[in-house]
């Protein structure tokens, strides 16, 4: 089919006002529906060069051909893609006037996490005042990076003011057919954040999309690129604690890594997405294809995630171990309560000679709850001496949730060496009462018995994230026990 | 100070206390003794508050407050401590930083301000010399791990550190050898004040030999049946319990 764009634009706008959508922003958002018109009217709309639409077309034509897994550890919800709708322009209209109008649920949880007032606006979209205090702090953030070199912007910047760096190493870390979710995304995603760290430059911050001016709006098929060049580091947080509400279900985001020679990346999550009512209605499917490749040698990529939302959780932040000597890890706390569900762990390849990586997966089940661990440990036939250890523990609070595991090893290489541990262990009524019995009360008491449990991997995050993460572990498990 | 009258209580219909009387005044030690199955253990369970113990008549106060309402934490933030016969075990959980979190949470119930980390550090020290407990336990997680003499002696060094008005020690002595039989009982000795009280739970005379009591009860069939002074504990050692229990009878 081919289509002239302005009959295309002519005819999308006549769709809109044909489904009366709201007059005032007619051109701002894509009816619901997905065919080769949708990725080029996308495409069009963020004024993209020809070879990317021409790879959004083919991850398309890649998403066509395929089905939706079935080997998942759960009931795969009827995701209907012709219901959605793919475009939205930023808004830089807020929802509310004041904070008077939001959730007072929200509100009082944003206070435990003891979150600023200013932020609290930001992040329940309330109008916010001309000054505000992280708008400068990015604008200050941003010269300092830029003098050493450092590019952190969003992708459409990127594609614009950087072809060559995102077309070298778009999708070859996950190309566009890896799997449904990710063509999904390489067809259609909205924007992201984009990354580079030159030769030899040691990133002075932690990145955060929070600092990133244009960030909103882009969560529903989010791309990350990040590219560390030889003997670069950088640490990146993504998400935030406090609850993030939104109205698509489906998330497909896409993380890209590339760590070069004696590089490190180390990259941070911290998941709260709405994880629907307590029948768990409306919460958010998170299905999210994240992978890094340690392409040089001695390079290290290390994931850590703290994962407390949405109603589905399904991802495996992967790590391919090319470069000789490099080095992967995975630490990951998964938190499912009421009907939420989470399938996720890591897959580490090892290719490389001495490769070594190291997998801490916690999960912690509580209400109806269901926590999957899901890893595979690959090592080639090339992968001399390589080692990995996997650590994965379980708690359960309660005793209608649970905890699985599902642990996958393949080796093509005598030399390796393999652990694995696990264990699994309940919340006990002794323990809650032994802290009671010291003056603690029982809130209390779980917070710091899942902070315990879920220490080793905390202790991977970087300080304040840190902090705010155990408050959000006991803030999930409220009211679970007792 | 702690005042026990007419208490029955039970688990799941079962009546174990029935009709237990007594009175700690303090700057006292009481020394509670009896056979297997008298409901020495209840005891202690039903003061700290337990859950699953029913109490069913009867009445329990500290310094005229009523413990029955209150939650075991509450209990706890008014001065009651057990020493628990079998300490739990909590993983990752550092003693350190969970005695700091009992001790804020109690100075906070009172209406006092949370230690500063220099102090609490400060405090922490001056009593594991004390109770002369192993500064490298402190550190590490609660009780995992630990032998059992070490737990033992761990629930002493966090009586010395919640310095409570009331102290219950349920069988602290169980799975003790001497020495550090006499370790936990030397710092208990060193705890002892006016101002607070001891009711030590034990199967053996052993014990009161190091902790020497100003009372010994004999508890049976839930309720107190005897009470002496110390040589009543050496006499119970020589004759069992047999006598007591004739002696109700006739």
């Amino acid at each position: 089919m081919e289509n002239n764009s302005t009959d295309f634009l002519e005819e999308i706008a006549g769709k809109e006002y044909e489904h009366g959508f709201i007059t005032d922003i007619p051109m701002d958002i894509l009816p619901p529906g997905l065919t080769e018109d949708t990725i080029r009217f996308i495409s069009q709309k963020k004024n993209e060069p020809e070879w990317l639409l021409e790879w959004r077309l083919k991850a398309f034509r890649s998403f066509l051909k395929m089905d939706l897994p079935g080997w998942q550890n759960f009931t795969m919800p009827d995701i209907d893609f012709q219901a959605i709708s793919y475009y939205a322009a930023p808004s830089s209209k807020a929802k509310y006037d004041s904070l008077d109008q939001v959730d007072p649920e929200l509100l009082e949880t944003f206070k435990k996490l003891g979150i600023p007032l200013s932020e609290q606006k930001t992040l329940a979209g309330v109008a916010v005042d001309a000054v505000f205090d992280s708008v400068s702090v990015a604008t200050t953030y941003r010269e300092e990076l830029h003098k050493l070199g450092i590019i952190f912007c969003s992708f459409g910047e990127a594609v614009k003011e950087h072809p060559e760096l995102v077309k070298q190493y778009l999708g070859s870390v996950v190309p566009h057919s890896d799997n449904i979710f990710a063509a999904l995304n390489a067809a259609v995603f909205s924007d992201g954040s984009f990354v580079y760290i030159p030769q030899g430059v040691r990133c002075p911050m932690e990145l955060s999309t929070y600092f990133r001016i244009n960030a909103q709006n882009t969560g529903q098929f989010e791309r990350t690129l990040i590219v560390a060049d030889k003997g670069a580091y950088v640490s990146y947080l993504e998400g935030c604690t406090a609850p993030m509400r939104d109205e698509n279900q489906l998330h497909a985001a896409v993380v890209e890594i590339v760590v070069l020679d004696n590089a490190e990346v180390k990259y941070s999550t911290v998941q709260n997405w709405y994880p629907g009512d307590s029948e768990g209605k409306g919460g958010i499917y998170n299905f999210v294809t994240k992978r890094g490749i340690c392409k040089g040698a001695n390079a290290v990529l290390s994931w850590t995630q703290v994962e407390t939302g949405s109603a589905i959780t399904w991802k495996y932040p992967s790590v391919i171990l090319q470069g000789d000597n490099s080095y992967g890890e995975f630490y990951s706390v998964a938190v499912t309560k009421g009907k939420q569900i989470a399938d996720t762990g890591t897959k580490i390849y090892h290719i490389g000679a001495n490769t070594r990586s190291r997998i801490i997966s916690k999960g912690i089940s509580a209400g109806n709850g269901q926590n999957s661990y899901r890893g595979l440990v690959q090592i080639g036939a090339k992968a001399n001496n390589a080692r990995n250890f996997t650590q994965c523990d379980s708690m359960l609070i309660g005793d209608r949730c649970g905890a699985h595991t599902f642990p996958y090893i393949e080796s093509k290489n005598k030399s390796a060496t393999l652990e694995h541990e696990a264990t699994t262990s309940k919340i006990g009524e002794d323990q809650i009462f032994y802290l009671n019995a010291r003056g603690i009360d029982t809130e209390k008491a779980v917070e710091l018995i899942v902070n315990g449990f879920a220490k080793e991997v905390l202790n991977q995050l970087p300080m304040e994230f840190a902090v705010e993460a155990q408050k959000l572990l006991a803030i999930s498990l409220e009211g679970s026990v007792g | 100070m702690l005042s026990i009258k007419n208490l029955h209580a039970g688990v799941e219909e079962k009546e174990i206390l029935k009709g237990l009387n007594l009175e700690v005044k303090p700057g006292e030690v009481h020394a509670i003794m009896g056979p297997n199955g008298a409901g020495k253990s209840s005891l202690a369970s039903v003061l700290s508050g337990r859950p699953n113990y029913e109490v069913t008549e009867g009445s329990v106060t500290l310094d005229g407050k009523d413990l029955l309402e209150m939650s075991a934490e509450d209990r706890a933030r008014e001065g009651v401590f057990l020493a628990f016969q079998y300490p739990i075990e909590i993983p990752g959980v550092s003693n350190i930083n969970f005695l700091k979190t009992a001790l804020n949470e109690i100075r906070q119930y009172r209406g006092l301000e949370p230690l500063t980390a220099k102090e609490f550090l400060a405090l922490s020290k001056e009593k594991q010399k004390l109770v002369e407990f192993d500064a490298k336990l402190v550190n590490r997680s609660l009780n995992e791990g630990f032998s059992g003499g070490e737990k033992k002696r761990n629930e002493i060094f966090q009586l010395a550190m919640l310095d409570p008005k009331i102290a219950i020690l349920d069988e602290t002595d169980s799975g003790l050898d001497i020495d550090a039989l006499r370790i936990v009982s030397r710092g208990v000795n060193k705890l002892r004040n006016e101002q607070n009280a001891f009711i030590i739970i034990t199967h053996y005379q052993r014990l009161l030999d190091y902790i020497v009591p100003d009372f010994v009860h004999v508890l049976s069939d839930g309720k107190i049946v005897k009470t002496g002074d110390k040589n009543l504990a050496l006499t119970l050692e020589e004759k069992g319990y047999d006598w007591i229990k004739e002696e109700v009878a006739s």
